[in-house]
């Protein structure tokens, strides 16, 4: 099969969808600019004109409630944020209104509104254009919240979100736009909702988000070729309510479990996972679950600092390691991801 | 029907009547709201239109069944005027089965779908920017339809307000924002909150259409609505239309609030002698509609309100395991 980007998957999931479902629109601050935010935008000026991607003014908060009233009248809006931090402005709208409009109809207004923010990381992006918010979001009942990794899985959970008629918010993380993989020419769907095993393994179990799944990666390859162990690597994807039977069965079967979240730990995403664990398989795990995600502050801008604040690979390991019970691993000779030989900034 | 007197004036009298029938349609279910409140089986917190009956339908009274709007907390007035009946809005205020929303709204956040009233939100300026994105959904489905949007003085401190202005006008949506200025957000008045003098002024400014009125007269209320609606089509641009009123009761609740401090007994009594309803009924008389003829009307509606409010106290609850649905929609 072919291989894209995670970048261009998003364009061709846009495209496709809008092909086929006239009401959907695109909007938000740069929409239809010539950056086409970050490429994945590309061609829909041209393809459907500047009435369905849409130029804004900069008022998110106005722009998300702007969205609602859209979609409970007939269109189907996707609203593109290029960095989480600004959707912060709308909280106001997604927490009192987008979120809560279904229910207090009882069901007689739906709200098919797809809501894109991107998680900026790297080259001094600083302390408000790095946040990741996913437990944010999921904490309020009627948002969806779906955090893909792959470029599979983004084109077909992003064409999910614009199939379904409730909100979804739908979290790309800017690093994750580089990363290639096969994905069908064709439209298709991946279910929300729906963790995925993305490596198999029979010593530890790491339920991983977003970038973090890179990390989690790199870490396995480590492990198994130098110390013949093989983990087991679960991302949920969605972080609102998820079906959770295959993160259980995976740690009943490896009786050890590492989380590891694009986010800080406090009051987070990784603590709802965790707490899903211990309720329901407390007594297969040999160990306490290790947490690994942001350090407990603003992320610093300088790359020397940042470094310190997001976890990696390495931190996977000695997370493993330790859990486990083993010795260190050497890792002098290993290369490790650095955004320095990709990331050239600005944005 | 209601008899006329004098044929002459049968081209405005059924309007004046069709007014007088929905203000006193408001007014009779909030005092039955007063009259039985104290049982305190209508939990829910009371937002009274009381004092601002003649905006709200005289608006309303503009607009086609296919026009939406959306409202505030204080809707009572709005609901009555789209839904034009009583037995679901007491049910919803009673938090029974047979409510609009089955006792998950109450009364701040009334709708009437099938009336085209969508949304009521008890966040200030919330729901502005959602009947921006609403009629910009009618603009591409190109149906003519209108959206209009009724919200307080105090909506316009938010900033929510100066980002739906602002995307209306820059979009050209059909939309008609309707400010019901009652001189107080809660209890604060606009020289305490406002860094300007004039709204309107302001508005001006913007590319929109701009209409004001200081009155209690429901036709003065029904034709400048009328203009503002047509200033839509004429201009392809919003409209904008300030309004004045006084709310009667506490910002929430069923009392008077007069002696708390903060305005005067004095005030009340001299919008009391313009008071819409009173006007209304007046008017009428004068035009030689019988006071039997009215009193009839008032009465069958008075019986209807009464009969409404029996249904919602003897109507079921909702079945508890209702409160779990309804949050997403599912898929077919």
């Amino acid at each position: 099969m072919r291989e894209i980007s995670y970048c261009q998957a998003i364009n061709e999931a846009l495209i496709q969808e809008m092909e086929v479902d006239p009401d959907i629109f695109i909007y938000g601050i740069g929409s239809p600019d010539h950056k086409r935010i970050f490429g994945t935008t590309n061609d829909i000026v041209e393809k459907f004109g500047h009435d369905r991607c849409l130029e804004t003014p900069i008022c998110e908060d106005g722009l998300a409630g702007f969205g609602l009233g859209a979609a409970i009248n007939g269109l189907k809006p996707v609203f593109v944020n290029i960095r989480v931090d600004f959707l912060l402005l709308a909280m106001n709208q997604l927490s009192n209104m987008i979120s809560s409009c279904r229910y207090m109809s009882d069901g007689k207004l739906d709200v098919p509104f797809v809501i894109r923010a991107v998680i900026g990381r790297g080259w001094g992006q600083g302390s408000q254009h790095s946040k990741s918010c996913q437990s944010v979001f999921a904490h309020f009942p009627g948002l969806k919240v779906i955090m893909p990794t792959t470029p599979y899985d983004v084109k077909g959970m992003l064409i999910s979100a614009m199939r379904d008629n409730n909100p979804v918010i739908v979290l790309e993380h800017r690093w994750l736009y580089w990363q290639t993989g096969e994905v069908p020419e064709e439209s298709y769907e991946v279910e929300l909702g729906l963790p995925s095993k993305i490596r198999d393994g029979k010593d530890i179990t790491v339920v991983a988000t977003s970038w973090m799944n890179v990390e989690a990666l790199k870490a396995a390859e480590v492990l198994e070729a130098k110390r013949g162990i093989t983990v087991e690597i679960i991302d949920p994807r969605t972080v609102s309510s998820f079906d959770d039977t295959e993160i259980i069965a995976s740690v009943r079967k490896t009786k050890n479990c590492i989380v590891a979240d694009n986010d800080w730990l406090h009051c987070g995403f990784s603590a709802e996972l965790a707490t899903t664990v211990y309720e329901k398989c407390l007594n297969s795990l040999k160990k306490p679950i290790t947490r690994i995600g942001f350090s407990n502050v603003p992320c610093p801008t300088s790359r020397h600092l940042e470094n310190e604040f997001y976890p990696n690979a390495e931190n996977i390991i000695r997370a493993i390691e330790k859990t486990l019970d083993i010795e260190e691993t050497d890792m002098s000779d290993e290369i490790f991801y650095s955004h320095e030989n990709r990331f050239k900034g600005p944005f | 029907m209601i008899s006329m007197k004098n044929k002459l004036l049968s081209e405005q009298v059924p309007l004046g009547i069709e007014l007088y029938r929905k203000l006193y349609l408001v007014r009779a279910s909030e005092e039955a709201i007063i009259k039985y409140y104290l049982e305190d089986d209508m939990k829910t917190p009371m937002h009274m239109s009381m004092g601002g009956e003649a905006v709200t339908v005289g608006v309303c009274h503009a607009l086609t069944n296919d026009d939406l709007v959306f409202g505030t907390y204080r809707s009572h007035a709005l609901y009555l005027s789209k839904a034009n009946e009583t037995d679901l809005f007491f049910a919803e205020l009673y938090g029974k089965n047979d409510g609009v929303a089955r006792g998950k709204a109450g009364s701040m956040h009334l709708f009437s779908i099938e009336n085209g009233y969508y949304i009521s939100s008890a966040i200030v300026a919330g729901h502005l920017p959602v009947s921006v994105g609403s009629a910009y959904a009618n603009k591409v489905k190109g149906n003519n339809n209108k959206v209009v949007v009724f919200f307080g003085d105090g909506a316009i401190d938010e900033g929510a307000f100066w980002e739906s202005m602002n995307m209306a006008c820059l979009y050209k949506v059909p939309i008609l924002f309707v400010c019901e200025d009652n001189g107080y957000a809660v209890h604060t008045t606009g020289d305490k909150r406002h860094g300007y003098n004039s709204i309107t002024n302001i508005i001006k400014q913007y590319n929109c259409n701009v209409f004001e009125i200081n009155s209690t007269d429901v036709e003065e209320n029904y034709e400048i609505a009328k203009k503002a609606l047509s200033a839509i089509d004429e201009t392809g641009m919003p409209s904008f239309l300030h309004t004045r009123y006084y709310r009667y009761l506490e910002h929430v609740g069923i009392n008077e609030d007069y002696d708390d401090g903060y305005r005067t007994r004095d005030e009340y009594d001299e919008w009391l002698k313009k008071d819409p309803v009173k006007f209304q009924r007046d008017k009428l008389i004068d035009e030689g509609v019988s006071e039997k003829d009215i009193a009839k009307m008032e009465d069958d509606i008075n019986k209807e309100v009464e009969l409404s409010i029996q249904k919602a106290k003897s109507g079921e609850l909702s079945n508890v395991s209702m409160f779990l649905e309804e949050v997403f929609c599912e898929r077919d």
